[in-house]
């Protein structure tokens, strides 16, 4: 059997699900992120800290977004708009989940790429018409890969990466949210 | 110890359906004076906790228990509720289990040789206890339906009958295994318009390649695959049963085949809220893993009929239409609304073990076992999803099982003599 090199430490992910089925609260994490208002509809997000295994952890750095709107928003485009934010989310988690499996069943991958396009009817943000959702009307994910397996294996690793994602998962079904002031 | 005089057996077997009169066939094989305990009468629960319409998934010619097989007519036929209860009487009368029907066990602890039972009928004890209770004592219910509105009936596979006893207008069937696929299948034949909210299931074809699929599994030998040789055993015991119904037709009861009969898909049902029950957004991808996952298990047959030299029996290799995934699917229904008038929670079934004094049940309510040899010595089960191999919960599936689990039995009570 040919060794598989994603780069994907599939043994520590195997290892940490047989450690976590029997001691469910250190599988407990809580991911945070710190906006700041700029000026308009620009902020700048921090993201450093986290909670998990029982303590609380942190990113090596401290990374920094940007968000705002486009000039079609009569906005300054300092950053990528807030939704844009969640389809960055969706393809990072579904690209990063392709890889885990295809390390899994032994699948080398040459390249994985995606197109994600979120259609969105802004007549809800604007409140032109209230029958309009504010969300994504409906998100589509176009991937592309080389690798050393047929079609269909290469469709249940799309499949599989999207049953394992959690991205997928808060986008496709209900969460309860919520917003107070401190 | 219980200070009452309790009557002694070598080994109690609790409930009398295929299972455990299997059980008693084998016991009885070996000459272990044993007893089947049976809260109602052989095969209850088929005479009391199933829809009228039911069929075996299993052909008739499948259905074979130790020493008895179908001698009827139509060996592709599916038995009816009436006579897989028939048969399974027979079976009872046939390998002279010795049954006491009408006894409730209420309790069953350690004692220092075995197990003593507490039932409605006095105090029993033995050195060997083999729970054949079943794996579908009750419905599996989501808490979520505690906010279905009260103007919406709500029913489980144990209170549903038949369609004529629900109310007129919209149904939602929540669970797409083979009872959501039956049961949506039904409601809509019976003019009211049905929603079949779906998460993973397992799709197959009723036939393949002219064969029934069931005729594959065994012969491929899929059936036979051993518990301790699966990949995933925990998964694959938690499998969804297949979108299989036996009919006189032998059709394929799929989605495609709900969808062109009017039954509307949707998603997964993720919350209710404000009476507003909303669904998942990821339908698409369980039709495409439970199409996948279908078409893998036909190569395998395929791959099977081509080196085993077998392929002359069976019509050519075929593939069936992917799943249609519809061009828009609702994300909620307003459950308040009036379109929806009753929900059938076809989410699964669970076993009951509050009677089990012994510490052998696990956080998800299921018995902690080693094909069928419970973590508690002495002490046995039968008839559960892949206890010892993946056709274990079929009626032909007990029969390797039951000889396995009692050949320990055996061992463990000639040890202990």
């Amino acid at each position: 059997m040919t060794t598989v090199t994603n780069g994907v430490n599939v043994q520590a992910l195997l290892d940490a699900r047989e450690v976590l089925k029997g001691a469910p609260e250190a599988a407990q994490f809580t991911w945070r992120a710190s906006a700041k208002w700029q000026s308009g509809v620009h902020s700048t997000i921090k993201v450093q800290s986290f909670f998990g295994l029982g303590e609380e952890q942190s990113h090596k750095d401290e990374w920094s977004f940007e968000a705002d709107h486009p000039e079609v928003f009569a906005a300054e485009d300092g950053g990528i708009t807030p939704i844009e934010y969640l389809i960055v989310g969706l393809a990072s988690c579904l690209t990063g989940g392709i890889a885990s499996v295809a390390e899994n069943r032994g699948i080398q991958l040459r390249s994985v790429e995606s197109v994600v396009e979120g259609n969105h009817d802004i007549r809800g943000i604007l409140g032109a018409d209230s029958d309009v959702r504010n969300g994504f009307n409906d998100i589509k994910v176009t991937f592309t890969i080389d690798a050393d397996a047929s079609r269909e294996d290469i469709e249940a690793l799309v499949a599989q990466s999207q049953k394992r994602s959690a991205v997928y998962d808060a986008l496709t079904n209900p969460t309860n949210v919520t917003v107070e002031v401190a | 110890m219980s200070g009452k005089a309790a009557e002694q057996f070598t080994a109690v077997v609790i409930g009398a359906g295929h299972a455990g009169l299997a059980a008693s066939y084998f016991l009885s094989q070996r000459s272990i004076d044993h007893v089947v305990l049976e809260r109602g009468e052989v095969a209850n629960s088929w005479r009391r906790e199933r829809w009228d319409s039911l069929r075996l998934l299993t052909p008739n010619w499948q259905s074979r228990l130790p020493g008895l097989r179908y001698e009827g007519a139509d060996p592709d036929g599916y038995m009816t509720v009436p006579e897989v209860t028939e048969f399974i009487e027979r079976f009872a009368k046939v390998c002279g289990a010795p049954v006491r029907a009408g006894v409730n066990v209420t309790s069953v602890r350690p004692v220092d040789d075995g197990y003593q039972m507490t039932t409605d009928r006095g105090e029993i004890a033995a050195r060997a206890v083999v729970i054949a209770t079943g794996a579908c004592n009750q419905p599996a219910l989501p808490p979520l339906r505690d906010a279905v509105p009260a103007s919406v009936q709500q029913l489980t596979p144990f209170d549903y009958r038949d369609p004529a006893r629900l109310p007129d207008g919209g149904v939602l069937v929540v669970g797409a295994s083979a009872t959501g696929v039956q049961l949506a299948a039904e409601i809509a034949r019976s003019g009211r318009p049905v929603t079949l909210s779906v998460g993973e299931h397992t799709r197959l074809p009723r036939t393949y390649r002219g064969r029934d699929v069931l005729w594959w599994m065994d012969a491929a030998g899929v059936w036979d695959q051993r518990y301790d040789e699966l990949d995933d055993l925990t998964r694959a015991r938690r499998l969804p049963s297949p979108q299989l119904v036996g009919t006189p037709e032998r059709t394929t009861l799929d989605l495609n085949a709900l969808d062109s009969i009017g039954v509307g898909l949707i998603g997964r049902l993720a919350a209710i809220r404000d009476g507003r029950a909303l669904f998942s957004g990821g339908l698409r991808n369980v039709f495409a893993l439970a199409d996948l996952k279908m078409n893998r298990l036909l190569g395998t047959f395929d791959e099977w009929a081509r080196t085993n030299g077998r392929d002359g029996e069976a019509d050519a290799p075929e593939r069936f239409e992917a799943t249609r995934v519809p061009a828009s699917t609702r994300l909620q229904l307003d459950l308040g609304g009036g379109e929806i008038r009753a929900i059938v929670w076809a989410t699964g079934f669970r076993p009951d073990y509050e009677w089990l004094d012994v510490p052998v049940v696990d956080q998800k309510g299921h018995l902690r076992h080693e094909g069928g040899v419970v973590d508690s010595p002495g002490l046995y089960a039968l008839g559960l999803p892949v206890l010892r191999r993946r056709k274990s919960t079929f009626i032909y599936g007990i029969e390797d099982d039951a000889r396995d689990v009692i050949d320990h039995l055996a061992r463990y009570v000639a040890v202990r003599m």
